[in-house]
């Protein structure tokens, strides 16, 4: 058997991180690699080093026992190195074929696209490798499923014999990554070699042939799926024993503080995209949405908090009506937003961390009185606030855009925590952290509902919603399919409701708790 | 690495602090070589470069000879006339500042709002048409009245100039950019239909009459030295600009929705009420500008009256990177500049326009701080550069 | 799209349907009222189809009724408003365009009442001040494509237009001056892409030190050098019209499009090539990926700098062309600031054609007709003020930009420098 890659010794600094120390793997003809890590590992740079999107600062590439540099996309493409990125690589108001073509255009009469040329190689590769796809169909109107499949004919199309598969399971219900494993089966058969980027553990010793780990920037060991257990490759992550559990009481919910009754929402571009949506949350439990991402939970949040308004339907807080009200008037009412896009929403970058931190509270008492600004209090608030919640910070007066991801949200959690709340709105709150601060956020988060907050947690991590909800609404197309005692929720069944499918009959309760926390 | 080499804390951002050296490095490098390829041009145009910029120092600053004279005639005589005439450039140099200190802070505020105010030019004329208007037409209120009043005119003229273009933002999210220039070009037609009829002089120029004494802004030495409180006023402005921007909630918002307004609307902010106050502050500033240059100096209007302070303001606020304390040193700078160009164009034959040229290089050179860095080997540092605009508004 | 999503709000659609039936009846009681009872009955309005000195073969003028054409006009408005406001109707189009057509119509009959207002001639002239407005807007689309926005087409069409009048005047060849001018815009428009995509300067930024550079360095030579030397220096002619034999002889049409100069056969070109381009060749499809989703193109390997460094340069020797326009494609000599806000203008009429080239054209058209039609009142003695009549094609700018009238969005990474 042959090496068809090897990585050997690459190191890349960046300014004050080393994100790639000495790295070596090795990926054999017709095989399946794993690479594992938590975010921030340096999983994603040292596959845009071998892509040529990043120049490493020392370490060779050897293709099929030859050293080769690779200056950029295109020298990777001529070695037949294909990557299927983890935030797809689509132009959304053009076709598949335009996608497709894109960088490599045929031309008719030495001047013009040739898209029946292409139109007909896709439909060649799609019959080939069962990636079934309409080429004249443009991207913007096809769910993330069939576009990862695009994503998958435009490395074909190029040729490509080793194929890096940047995270792609993190867009797909539990059954869409069923049918990516297919694919990636039937790709092995033809003679593929795979790099298959990851943090998710169990996908890991289903489909792996190798397995290599890597921690802040190292590699920690390579094992084989035989001998790995999910224990093993947690800790080997993490560098610790991980608890694949989060520790929590059984809620005690009591009334409702947020009641939503046919609730319909268009989103910016006047799609509706919240299609008569009805549920509550009550003081003391957490109520997890599930569902793939963008089937209207963004939409959902935005007009639970004011930033898109109703279409129509009935918003109730604490028994009140919230109807052509502003954010403002949300937020005053006793409700906190951890937003999903935390650098978009959640913080003024280029503000100091103490702005940062009365964002939200600025113009009342202590912080203002009529309209100055109270400095000093501003000041003694942040600095009870970074201590109270460990925000890593040299000082208060640092940019929030210079803290990690973990610490600017912390930041938003402090911020939104330390007001006097009776709902917690908590959108993707971990997605891109470490494990530290996921686990933090996680405690956090249950601390809040223990006090008597209700709480909305929406997450596409599937598993993130399973480990601290109390009860789980689906979501799917706008609709909310069923909302489920978590007791009786298990992983397949939802993922059935993620795809829009009811199952029949009731789900079969889990056993124990569920095993695997989320990295 | 002992202890000693570590560096003791961040310094803070911008002006004041450690970092001021840091903060006036680049700039003051940008003006230098806006001078320098500036005296390329005026060698190119077939004039003594040196000659010029003796001009201009002594059009700006004054005659040291005739400062030692007056000085001399002063101390031995009591007789200040000397002397005056020895600070007259440097006074001259202040007047001109005065309206490029407001014209600056205008479009600095828009700045700090994600706003690009091109439209002070117009803003700057309509308020001085508007302040003329009370100054003359008005007569015989007490100066304690109508001086206010004339003043407040040029206000609200400039502030209704950008609250349209304001409003169209924040309602529409049409571009400012390019609704300001053409607010510009309206008032420059509108100006040309009123000083050609509703607002003309009796005679044949299209001018406005002059205006009353009780609306004009008092001088503080006797003519031909036209210093007034109208640079005072300036000053005052920065201070007011700077406590709103920065010590007051309205400020926060203001500068929360510059610098990210999805995060300003996420806390509860009314973005659509920002713009449109800013353009009104905006617009106001503007107009001040104008009502000073009227009220303290001129007396009347005539065409082409605001001609360049737009573009000059723009110039100013990136120079003084909106803080109104670098707007202030950079209008400053400005007046002396343009004060002294005069005084070169009349002693060497440079024409005027080269300040213009200057000016635009160095607006490229504090806009993209790398190219002054790569031409005098400075050490990059590492600054969070502010986003000015974006797009087409959205 | 599930049919879910593609449902429209039935409270919105009549609230929209309510407004435009109520517009339209209103501009209709507004001819009637304003137009209609101060037209002198039995007065006639001639419009002119023959051009003095057109080659086109003469056919009669089109002579109707002053009052009743107005009447007409207000009748039809009121109709489609009443239609409008009993069934709806879908396009919004067709809707703005009954409101400008019915208005303008009834306007000109109004103020050429007993009076003769040669059409032709308006039609014309109104594709001859669309040029600069219309290559503006071209730069514009070109560069916007690649998502570099560039708001200092202004500054460059300044000082191509004074380059093309001093090569012009004194070379004493207007295609010398044509291509100087040409190579100015281009070298403008570079040093504005090497600051954006090299320093990653601001864009708006980047493009405002232009204009202002672009002002002051023309008036500086114009000041120094020009005012002293008008013979040697800014005394250029103008292209010659070219007729295109045969086709010119088509009434109306002959006149406007195929009896013109050079600037304006290249522009009429320029829409073509361009809209082809941008649609139909690789280069195009690489341009619009870019302007999209840069780091897509990126990562299939085109390369993101160079397509917006060729776009914006090629965009910049569009507004070259522009400029040259101004001086040897009109009026022979060139005079301060005499852009007059045309390259913003073009910006708006870029927007407003959504991103397209032969949109950007048709919305220039309509620019270079608010701007004919201001002249031809003047001449008409409308009782106006000049200076109001002066202002229209601004106002129409303003109105435009707020969208009221059909609205696209830009491409997705305009004005957002491009980071590896």
């Amino acid at each position: 058997m042959t090496n068809v890659l090897e990585l050997r010794g690459i190191t890349k600094r960046f300014p004050g991180v080393l994100a790639n120390d000495h790295i070596d793997i090795t990926l054999r003809e017709g095989k399946i690699l794993a690479l594992l890590g938590e975010n921030g590992a340096g999983k994603s740079t040292l596959m845009n080093i071998l892509y040529g999107l990043y120049k490493p600062d020392e370490g060779k590439i050897i293709v099929r026992g030859q050293e080769v540099e690779i200056h950029g996309p295109n020298d990777a493409i001529a070695r037949g190195i294909g990557m299927v990125h983890q935030h797809f690589m689509l132009v959304p108001v053009m076709t598949v074929t335009e996608n497709v073509m894109l960088g490599v255009e045929p031309v008719k009469n030495g001047l013009f696209l040739d898209k029946a040329k292409v139109a007909a190689r896709i439909r060649e590769i799609s019959d080939q490798y069962g990636l079934e796809v309409d080429p004249d169909a443009y991207i913007k109107d096809l769910p993330v499923g069939i576009q990862q499949r695009v994503e998958i004919i435009k490395v074909l199309y190029r040729s490509a014999d080793i194929l890096i598969l940047d995270e792609p399971t993190a867009v797909l219900t539990p059954q869409e990554v069923e049918g990516l494993f297919k694919i990636i089966r039937s790709l092995i058969e033809k003679g593929k070699s795979i790099i298959f980027i990851t943090h998710k553990l169990k996908e890991v010793l289903q489909i792996a042939d190798d397995i290599t780990v890597l921690r802040l920037g190292k590699v920690v060991g390579s094992i084989s799926p035989q001998e790995a257990t999910a224990e093993i490759l947690a800790s080997m992550m993490v560098g610790r024993e991980v608890s694949l559990v989060v520790s929590k009481q059984p809620a005690k919910p009591a009334e409702p503080v947020l009641e939503v009754k046919d609730l319909y929402v268009r989103d910016e571009r006047q799609n509706l995209t919240v299609n008569g949506i009805s549920f509550d949350v009550r003081k003391g439990e957490v109520l997890g949405i599930a569902g793939v991402q963008g089937n209207g939970q963004t939409e959902l949040v935005y007009a639970l908090t004011g930033l898109l308004p109703l279409e129509s339907g009935e918003i109730r807080l604490l028994g009140q009506p919230v109807r052509h009200t502003t954010p403002r008037n949300i937020l005053e009412r006793g409700v906190a937003h951890i937003p999903e896009d935390r650098q978009r929403h959640g913080l003024i970058l280029s503000f100091p961390v103490h702005d940062n931190l009365v964002l939200c509270t600025y113009y009342k008492p202590p912080f203002a009185r009529g309209i100055t600004l109270q400095e000093k209090v501003i000041f003694e608030n942040a600095e009870a606030l970074v201590k109270q919640f460990d925000v890593r910070t040299p000082s208060i007066f640092v940019n929030a855009g210079g803290l990690s991801g973990g610490n600017q949200q912390k930041v938003i959690v402090a911020r939104e925590f330390s007001r006097p709340i009776q709902l917690l709105i908590a959108s993707q709150p971990t997605r891109g952290l470490d494990v530290g601060s996921i686990e933090y956020i996680h405690s956090q988060i249950i601390k809040k509902r223990d006090e008597g907050t209700g709480v909305l947690l929406v997450s596409s991590e599937l598993d993130e919603i399973l480990a601290l909800s109390d009860r789980i609404a689906v979501m799917y197309k706008g609709h909310i399919m069923e909302i489920i005692e978590a007791g009786k929720a298990n992983k397949e069944y939802i993922g059935l409701l993620m795809a829009g499918v009811h199952p029949q009959g009731t789900p079969q309760p889990v056993e124990g708790v569920i095993a695997e926390k989320v990295f | 690495m002992t202890e000693k080499d570590k560096p003791k804390s961040k310094t803070t951002e911008g002006i004041g602090g450690g970092s001021l050296r840091e903060a006036l490095r680049v700039p003051a490098l940008a003006v230098l070589t806006g001078l320098l390829i500036g005296a390329i041009a005026i060698v190119v145009s077939g004039s003594n470069v040196f000659e010029a910029y003796y001009a201009l120092f002594v059009g700006s600053f004054g005659d040291p000879v005739r400062f030692f004279n007056g000085f001399q005639q002063f101390f031995t005589t009591g007789e200040t006339a000397g002397l005056l005439r020895a600070i007259y450039p440097f006074t001259e140099s202040l007047v001109t500042a005065t309206p490029y200190i407001f014209a600056g802070l205008s479009v600095a505020l828009g700045f700090r709002c994600g706003l690009f105010n091109i439209g002070a030019e117009g803003q700057f004329f309509i308020g001085a048409l508007a302040s003329a208007f009370v100054g003359y037409s008005l007569t015989g209120l007490p100066a304690f009245i109508h001086l206010p009043l004339a003043l407040l005119a040029g206000m609200a003229g400039g502030a209704l100039w950008g609250t349209i273009p304001g409003y169209l933002k924040a309602r529409f999210g049409a571009h400012e950019v390019v609704n300001t220039i053409m607010m510009n070009w309206i008032a420059f037609r509108l100006s040309d239909w009123l000083l050609n009829g509703p607002m003309k002089a009796s005679g044949f120029r299209p001018v406005t009459p002059n205006i009353e004494h009780t609306a004009e802004l008092p001088r503080f030495f006797p003519d031909p030295l036209r210093l007034n409180w109208g640079f005072i006023l300036a000053l005052a402005m920065a201070y007011v600009v700077y406590w709103f921007l920065f010590k007051t909630t309205l400020g926060f918002e203001i500068r929360s929705v510059g610098a990210n307004p999805d995060a300003a609307k996420y806390a509860g902010m009314n973005i659509i009420r920002n713009f449109v106050m800013v353009m009104a502050l905006a617009g106001a500033l503007a107009g001040m500008a104008g009502a000073s240059q009227v009220l303290g100096v001129d007396h009347w209007v005539g065409q082409g009256f605001s001609a360049g302070y737009g573009f000059d303001a723009i110039a100013l606020a990136l120079l003084g990177k909106s803080h109104p304390a670098g707007v202030v040193l950079a209008a400053l700078l400005f007046g002396f500049l343009r004060s002294g160009a005069t005084r070169m164009q009349s002693m060497a034959g440079v024409p005027i326009d080269i300040i213009s040229i200057i000016q635009g290089l160095v607006i490229v050179f504090i806009a993209a701080p790398d190219i002054i860095r790569w031409l005098y080997r400075l050490k990059s540092v590492k600054v969070e550069e502010t986003v000015l605009t974006r797009g087409w508004g959205r | 799209m599930t049919t879910a999503e593609m449902t429209i709000n039935p409270a919105r659609v009549r609230r929209a349907r309510l407004a435009y039936g109520t517009v339209l009846i209103a501009v209709g009681l507004f001819i009637y009222l304003i137009f209609g009872l101060n037209t002198q009955p039995g007065l006639q309005t001639t419009f002119g189809i023959n051009l003095a000195g057109a080659h086109a073969v003469p056919v009669p003028d089109l002579v109707v009724p002053a009052q009743g054409t107005v009447y007409l006009m207000a009748g039809i408005a009121v109709f489609f408003g009443a239609f409008q406001l009993a069934r709806g109707i879908k396009s919004t189009g067709t809707l703005v365009g009954v409101i400008a057509a019915t208005f303008v119509i009834a306007f000109l009959t109004w103020a050429a009442q007993g009076k003769s207002f040669n059409l032709t001639g308006m039609i014309s002239s109104s594709l001859v001040r669309a040029t600069p407005i219309a290559l503006a807007a071209l730069c514009g689309v070109i560069s916007e494509r690649s998502a570099v926005i560039n708001i200092g087409i202004e500054g460059i069409m300044l000082l191509s237009a004074q380059t093309a009048v001093v090569t012009a005047s004194l070379t004493d060849n207007l295609y010398v001056g044509l291509f100087a001018a040409i190579l100015v815009g281009g070298l403008l428009a570079a040093f504005h892409a090497y600051l954006v995509i090299r320093f990653k300067v601001d864009q708006i930024v980047s493009g405002v030190a232009i204009n202002i550079f672009g002002a002051g360095f023309t008036s500086f030579v114009g000041s120094r050098f020009l005012e002293k030397n008008t013979d040697l220096l800014n005394n250029s002619g103008v292209f010659p019209v070219i007729s295109i034999p045969v086709l010119d002889r088509i009434p109306i049409l002959g006149p406007m499009l195929f009896e013109n100069n050079i600037v304006i056969y290249l522009m009429i070109l320029l829409v073509v090539v361009l809209h082809i381009t941008l649609f139909y060749t690789p280069w195009g499809l690489r341009t619009r990926a870019v302007g999209e989703h840069p780091k897509a193109a990126d990562t299939l390997g085109v390369n993101v700098y160079l397509v917006r460094y060729v776009n914006v340069i090629l965009g910049g020797m569009i507004a070259g062309l522009g400029g040259a326009y101004f001086t040897i494609g009109s009026v022979g000599r060139f005079d301060e600031i005499m852009t007059a806000g045309k390259g913003f203008i073009g910006l708006a009429a870029m927007i407003f054609g959504k991103w397209n080239p032969i949109g950007a054209f048709t919305s220039s058209l309509i620019f270079g007709f608010a701007d004919s039609l201001q002249v031809k009142l003047q001449i008409l003695r409308v009782p106006i003020p000049s200076e109001f009549l002066l202002m229209a094609p601004y106002i129409v700018t303003m109105i435009v930009l707020t969208g009221v009238v059909g609205r696209a969005a830009p491409p997705a990474a305009d004005g957002q420098p491009y980071e590896k």
